[in-house]
């Protein structure tokens, strides 16, 4: 590690190197998750994906803006609810998967400590 | 003038005792005035006699202003001695006698105020009172005007005395008083037997005989008393009630609250997504949504598998059932030309009233050879109505034949007709509105007439029809120039300005129309007034004022004859002189007015428009004022003479070399049908599958996919004429053929040739129009060549979709884009397999000509090595040649 500094005369030159970050470990989450995402959207059937934190706030989604906020908003208030239901009647036990089935699709959230991933499908045939 | 006096004297309240009686004696008190609060006030009467004694005779002595005279006492006593008791002055003798002073006061009562004519002051102070008083309030007058009088000098009240006026005797009468002594008893105990003990005990009253002795209340008729009078005071006061409570006022306070939801920048999604514990979740989350998508994928796991099994056999009825059923039909009886029908409209809100229109059935040639015979028979709109099958209920009159007409959507008593000479023609029917919506008594009235009187009896006009003149023309020279084909109202949510730039249409009534005529033109047109561009064309319009006949509504009086279209598009073929000649057009408009659920909305619409008719105070538009909608689409289908199916634009761009603005080049040209296009026609489902008919075959277009036809049907035997698609089942349409049948289609049951065929006249099938009046009740319009029109039913399978057609039939859809799709990408393989194919062949011919021509060198020389070699053992063997010689195999060769 190399450093070296001018106090003053001619132009200041700081080098330092500090080992970092590879090339490989900066994309491998971001490809991991994109990649993720991309084969759960290219499912049959699949209207949407998006990823929500815990507060509700959407992180990632294939939809629209509103549409986004709106699922990302009922839906985590909805599997607050859930989850609460699912501890009150045992405090062991804990939410894992939720499925909204409606006429015209099916939401399917999984949640998690932090986050929660939502997909919207049409299963009709 | 009687003096008022200003002393108060103890006059008591005359008591209710009776006064004395005047006893003609001389011991008699004499009457004073004490009863009037004057005391020394005797009145007297005097004779006239007494009054020349005395000097006081009336009006002379004593009069107004000097109503006393002083008499001496003297002169009195000398009377009362001359006269004795018949002196005036008798009565008052004693008073005369004791008068202190010596002369008396006489004065004159002129108004008889205390009885009598005169009256004599008794004392020296009345006399000097009544001389004297008038000064008094004189002064005090004269004392008041010193004072000025803005200065009030405050003197609070000094108490005086009571003065009793007789209000204690009053009191003393209504009060109760006892008037006997009441009787009083003592009881008292010995001393001795103060403070022994007592015992008490308990004895039933009523045992014991005269244990105690009572003195029972009772009536005794002797004492009672019959209150006759009752001094009660009463006061009338209305009834009020007065209550109140405290309550807490909750009162309506708006309160808004405007909120967005929180989320997250893009640098923070960015870092978030790199996050170690994002790609975890994910990791974990996916593998249980995979499951359940999969799950969903492989099966519907709540599809009621019993109640999809009952459905299916619905649609697979009996071929009866099935059948169109006749249920009317209308033949114009009173032409006389022959006529075909060119056009059906149902009326779009009264039920059973539908419109045709009638033109005559001559080729040009004839036209033209009878065009005088043909200017004497009016062209007409012919309105029929369920009720009556004999006589149409209105005619709407145009100036040539009408080939296209549509009623206007938000007011079904505008009517725009496309003529056969190129002009649009405008009717409006709202004063004989009343007329068509109450048409279901015309039947039933015939009946009563033989009943009724005649002078009750409804007018004749009411079967005649009624002949209504055209309320405006389009104008002749800037029009169209050929047959217009076709007639459209643009939506009322947009309007359209001359570049075709899109606005929002604020007038909220269609105001615009398009049409297409042959002469390769497609016309805009704006039914509202235009601002004058030039004040000649005003000038002009004076010059012709055509007298219009009074029965005509001047709703469109601003268009009539000078009318001119908003924007015209021609349909070129690029250079060449041969346009595209259109037949048909088909708009991207999205309202549905044929599913029932909105019929009532449209419904409520048109009313509204009825009650303040927008359409008799047409504004101009507002296109000027508004920015153009960019995303709309402009782009719209038009159907061609030659066959051809074209897809343009209408909005106008501006050409580069020239300035001008052109209309923009057509995005796809597909000729598919062998015949003119007759029928271009988005479904009432999608907006975006189109159904053309044409020649002898048919073709479903999907708007956006441009390489071809979604199903484009093989040749028919018979040609096609004209097509409708079904309104309530989305894969279901009619065609109709040039010998009277028409063809049922069912793209979910066979999509190579109709599902059914019925024949319904014995020609040419000219128009189709389905209209649905309720759930049960859907007919279908039919008009052919001969001037008939046959109204019939749709039977209940070809009318109720089955639950789950739409997706059936989006599915069909879809699968065929796809396959589309797929052609066009097997088109490119094989293209590109045959370029390389090709390429190889050539590489292949190239090199193997190469090829051979090295190899043939080297072969030759082989082939001579080879050949020199059997030269040398054929002559080794023939002996001919040594072994050991070489040089001779040259030399022999």
């Amino acid at each position: 590690m190399n450093k070296r500094t001018n106090t003053g005369q001619g132009p200041g030159l700081l080098i330092s190197s500090v080992p970092g970050p590879t090339a490989t470990g900066l994309s491998e989450p971001q490809a991991e998750v994109e990649e993720t995402l991309k084969r759960i959207q290219s499912h049959k059937g699949v209207i949407g994906t998006m990823v929500v934190n815990a507060e509700g706030i959407p992180i990632r989604t294939t939809l629209d803006n509103s549409t986004t906020v709106q699922y990302a908003g009922l839906l985590h208030q909805l599997t607050m609810k859930a989850r609460s239901t699912v501890r009150d009647i045992d405090p062991q036990n804990d939410l894992t998967f939720l499925r909204i089935r409606s006429k015209k699709h099916e939401i399917m959230v999984a949640p998690d400590k932090e986050y929660l991933l939502i997909v919207i499908q049409n299963p009709c045939e | 003038m009687a003096p008022k006096q200003k002393q108060k004297k103890k006059s008591s309240r005359g008591k209710k005792s009776p006064k004395p009686i005047l006893a003609a004696s001389e011991d008699m008190e004499p009457v004073n005035m004490e009863s009037m609060g004057h005391p020394e006030i005797y009145p007297l009467v005097l004779t006239t006699k007494t009054q020349e004694i005395f000097n006081c005779r009336i009006d002379e002595d004593v009069t107004d202003e000097q109503p006393y005279k002083l008499i001496n006492k003297e002169d009195i006593f000398e009377d009362l001695r001359n006269r004795a008791a018949v002196s005036d002055f008798h009565p008052v003798k004693k008073i005369v006698q004791e008068y202190p002073g010596n002369e008396l006061l006489l004065v004159y009562d002129k108004d008889f105020k205390y009885g009598l004519n005169f009256y004599l002051i008794g004392t020296e102070e009345g006399k000097e009172n009544y001389l004297n008083p008038p000064e008094v309030p004189e002064e005090q007058e004269e004392y008041k005007e010193h004072i000025p009088e803005d200065v009030y000098v405050y003197k609070p009240p000094v108490s005086k005395p009571w003065v009793s006026l007789g209000s204690e005797k009053e009191i003393e009468e209504e009060s109760v008083m006892e008037s006997t002594k009441q009787i009083t008893y003592m009881i008292s105990q010995k001393r001795i037997e103060f403070g022994a003990p007592v015992k008490f005990s308990d004895q039933n009253a009523s045992s014991v005989k005269d244990a105690y002795i009572e003195c029972t209340a009772y009536p005794d008729k002797n004492f009672t008393l019959k209150q006759l009078e009752k001094d009660v005071g009463m006061q009338v006061i209305p009834q009020i009630k007065d209550i109140s409570t405290q309550t807490e006022w909750t009162y309506p306070k708006n309160a808004t609250i405007q909120y967005y939801p929180r989320e997250f920048s893009e640098e923070e999604k960015e870092t978030l997504k790199q996050s170690r514990p994002l790609v975890d979740f994910l990791n974990n989350a996916s593998i249980s949504v995979e499951i359940a998508l999969q799950q969903n994928e492989i099966m519907n796991t709540f599809i009621d598998d019993w109640k999809y099994l009952a459905e299916e056999e619905g649609t697979f009825g009996d071929k009866t059932d099935t059948h169109l059923k006749e249920y009317q039909s209308f033949t114009d009886l009173h032409s006389p030309t022959e006529k075909m029908i060119t056009c059906i409209s149902w009326h779009p809100t009264i039920y059973g009233l539908i419109a045709v229109s009638v033109a005559v059935r001559l080729s040009f040639e004839d036209r033209v050879y009878f065009s005088g015979k043909l200017l004497l028979q009016p062209s007409l709109i012919l309105f029929w109505s369920f009720s009556d099958p004999i006589h149409p209920q209105l005619m709407l009159e145009s100036p040539d034949d009408i080939f296209c007409f549509k009623f206007c959507p938000s007011d079904p008593n505008i009517i725009a007709g496309g003529c056969i000479n190129g002009q649009i023609v405008l009717w409006d029917i709202t004063a004989h509105a009343d007329r068509i919506e109450n048409i279901k008594a015309g039947g039933s009235r015939s009946k009563k007439a033989t009943l009724k009187p005649m002078f009750l009896l409804e007018p004749e006009s009411n079967k005649e029809a009624m002949y209504i003149r055209h309320c405006a023309v389009s104008s002749i020279e800037s029009g169209h120039k050929k047959v217009i084909t076709d007639i459209h109202w643009l939506s009322d949510t947009f309007e359209i300005n001359r570049m075709g730039s899109v606005f929002e249409n604020r007038s909220g009534i269609c105001c615009q129309l398009v049409t297409c005529s042959a002469d390769c033109t497609i016309c805009f047109w704006d039914i509202r007034p235009q601002k004058p561009l030039t004040p000649q064309t005003t000038e002009k319009k004076k010059e012709e004022s055509i007298e219009i006949p009074f029965d005509v509504p001047s709703t469109f009086l601003h268009l009539d004859l000078s009318w001119k279209p908003l924007s015209k598009i021609r349909l070129s073929k690029g250079e060449t002189s041969l346009d595209h000649c259109p037949t048909r057009i088909s708009l991207n408009e999205d309202h549905l007015l044929y599913k029932t659920e909105d019929k009532t909305l449209t419904q409520s619409k048109t009313v509204k428009a009825g009650e303040m008719n927008p359409y008799h105070n047409l504004e101009s538009g507002m296109a000027n004022l508004l920015k153009p909608i960019d995303d709309f689409c402009t782009k719209f289908f038009v159907g061609t003479e030659d066959g051809e199916v074209i897809y343009t634009d209408w909005k106008m761009e501006k050409d580069p070399e020239t300035g001008r603005h052109m209309p923009k080049k057509p995005v796809s040209i597909h000729t598919i049908h062998d015949g003119t296009v007759h029928t271009i026609q988005r479904s009432p489902f999608y907006n975006d599958i189109i159904l053309t008919v044409g020649g002898w075959n048919v073709a479903i277009w999907k708007e956006g996919v441009m390489t071809g036809p979604l199903l484009q049907s093989c040749c028919a035997p018979k040609m096609y004429t004209s097509g409708h698609w079904s309104l309530t089942r989305p894969g279901v349409f009619y065609i109709g053929r040039e010998d009277g049948y028409i063809d049922i289609w069912d793209l979910l049951e066979k999509t190579h040739e109709p599902a059914q065929s019925q024949n319904i006249c014995i020609t040419m099938i000219t128009y189709i129009k389905p209209w649905i009046f309720s759930a049960k009740q859907q007919f279908i319009a039919i008009a052919d060549y001969y001037g008939t029109l046959h109204i019939l039913e749709i039977p209940w399978t070809l009318s109720r979709p089955s639950t789950n057609e739409m997706t059936s039939v989006n599915y069909y859809f879809e699968r065929e884009v796809k396959h589309l799709e797929y052609v066009e990408q097997r088109k490119n393989i094989r293209e590109q397999e045959k370029k390389e194919m090709e390429l190889e062949m050539e590489k292949k011919k190239i090199k193997t000509y190469q090829k051979s021509k090295e190899q043939m060198e080297a072969e030759l020389k082989m082939d001579y090595e080879s050949y020199l070699e059997l030269e040398k053992t054929i002559l080794i063997n023939l002996g001919l040649l040594k072994v050991t010689e070489k040089g001779s195999y040259m030399d022999v060769v």
